[in-house]
């Protein structure tokens, strides 16, 4: 039996099926192989494979531009992190409040930055206070919007922890603060630390608009290499970067899955393992 | 506040808002489109099928959107194929907004219990109708809202076509400041225009779950 032995959406396959689906798998495997080879012939017709183009990465000056520019991707990752959390919690607890004006409030923000394009908003941070530091305009850009998304996510994890627990809680004479540092806030960042991580993901994938308001990120660095370096190799400066950019962001979903089966190792043995 | 009613502004920003409004129109036609195909691929029977739609998934979900209109921006001049920046837009939004359509259609398809399946074909309901009558209507209930909020971020992406020479909002934003009206204004009207185009999409997306809702 394979691992997929059932499917909501086709039988076991029979003999005829898995027959059909041998030719079919053939086909398809040859279709994605001359797809494949198109690409790598259309690239080594223009020249891209030449080794003049690829030199510029054997340079240290170069690879010291790579390192640079992942470095202050990551710097600007990690302060857009840690503001979206402070801010996202901060508006969550707002939208939770039991006072009118305050919840309203919260709640224009959220959906305000949540509606506006981060580009519109870093680029006129940019060009409002921070034209000598883009790197502020980004991380406040960052952190506004991604904090507005993380309130949201919390809000919702929070009042998906089941009514009981804080009726309960409030029939032991708790206040709303304990009942919310001590019953519903612990239980929900179990269930809510997947979509967090999620959402930083997002996040480290923004930081490369900072290409646009000049901000020497990877993209960035990746722009320079390639204008300033002979025969102009955007080609294989992208065939370096963007493996870049895909393995920072499948280590932040790792840790999410990681984090994510950790928890279930608990007090929650009793959900269904995925099917 | 009056800036936008200054000179020819007001036809450059409703130039600029129509050419967003196209821009998004378009990207989402062709991503839902590559996006049924991809899931299709996905949770096909054939092996090679589903190992390709998974390694595009990865690659287009996990790579920034500014570094994709910066790929097909520069790379594709140098392999003499030669497009206006319009047509290069679509196609890096597409691409990137597909694979992300691709996931949503396929967690729906997996929220659908297998028992639904069984008990349909126990019935002696062939492929056809168990898919057609038992399967995806109840996967589209519960796509509407994860696609309701990949829409809602597609005129939001569209922005950073801006950033490379395409004429819409962002560059009315750009082409302003340059002309040194006040920052906060121009951001005002801008925002507008983006609150007005993500409030309607919202509005379409939860007419249809409404209409499609069942009571449980």
């Amino acid at each position: 039996m394979s691992t997929r032995s059932a499917s909501v959406l086709y039988d076991v396959p029979g003999p005829r099926a898995r027959a059909r689906n041998l030719i079919l798998g053939v086909v398809g495997a040859l279709g994605i192989a001359g797809l494949l080879w198109y690409v790598f012939s259309s690239l080594n017709d223009a020249g891209q494979f030449d080794s003049l183009l690829w030199s510029p990465f054997e340079y240290t000056a170069v690879q010291q531009r790579i390192l640079n520019g992942i470095l202050a991707t990551l710097k600007v990752f990690g302060l857009a992190a840690v503001g979206s959390l402070v801010l996202g919690s901060l508006l969550a607890a707002g939208r939770l409040s039991d006072h009118f004006p305050v919840r309203v409030a919260a709640t224009v923000v959220v959906q305000f930055f949540r509606a506006m394009p981060l580009v519109i908003m870093i680029f006129a941070l940019y060009q409002a206070a921070f034209g000598a530091q883009p790197m502020w305009a980004l991380v406040i850009g960052l952190a506004l919007y991604n904090g507005s998304v993380q309130a949201e996510i919390i809000r919702s994890g929070i009042n998906a922890v089941p009514r009981g627990q804080s009726e309960a809680a409030y029939a032991l004479g708790l206040r709303k603060t304990q009942v919310m540092g001590l019953i519903l806030v612990p239980q929900a960042v179990r269930s809510m630390l997947p979509a967090i991580i999620g959402q930083l993901v997002v996040t480290l994938k923004d930081t490369s608009l900072g290409y646009i308001i000049t901000y020497p990120e990877l993209l960035w660095e990746m722009k320079l290499i390639a204008s300033n370096s002979d025969g102009y190799p955007y080609i294989p400066v992208v065939l370096v970067g963007t493996p870049l950019y895909i393995l920072l962001c499948l280590a932040l979903t790792g840790l999410a899955h990681w984090i994510e089966s950790r928890g279930r190792r608990g007090a929650n043995r009793r959900t269904t393992p995925a099917a | 506040m009056g800036l936008i009613f200054e000179g020819d502004n007001f036809s450059a920003f409703a130039e600029g808002f129509l050419r967003t409004i196209e821009l998004s129109a378009l990207s989402a036609l062709f991503a839902l489109l590559l996006g049924f195909v991809l899931a299709a691929f996905r949770v096909s029977p054939v092996p090679v099928l589903r190992w390709f739609a998974t390694a595009w998934v990865t690659i287009f979900r996990n790579t920034p959107l500014t570094l994709l209109f910066f790929a097909v921006t520069f790379v594709l001049p140098q392999l003499d194929v030669h497009f206006e920046s319009f047509t290069v837009a679509v196609i890096a939004l597409s691409a990137y907004t597909g694979s992300f359509v691709c996931e949503v259609l396929r967690a729906g398809i997996n929220t659908v219990p297998l028992g639904q399946a069984e008990a349909a074909r126990s019935l002696g309901m062939g492929f056809g109708q168990t898919l057609g009558l038992v399967v995806l209507p109840q996967a589209a209930r519960s796509v509407i809202s994860p696609m309701g909020s990949v829409f809602i971020a597609l005129p939001r992406n569209s922005a950073i076509a801006g950033a490379f020479n395409v004429p819409e909002l962002f560059s009315v934003q750009k082409h302003l400041t340059e002309q040194s009206y006040g920052i906060f204004e121009i951001f005002i009207w801008i925002a507008l225009a983006y609150l007005a185009i993500s409030f309607t999409i919202n509005a379409l997306f939860s007419t249809l779950e409404r209409r499609l809702a069942v009571a449980r």
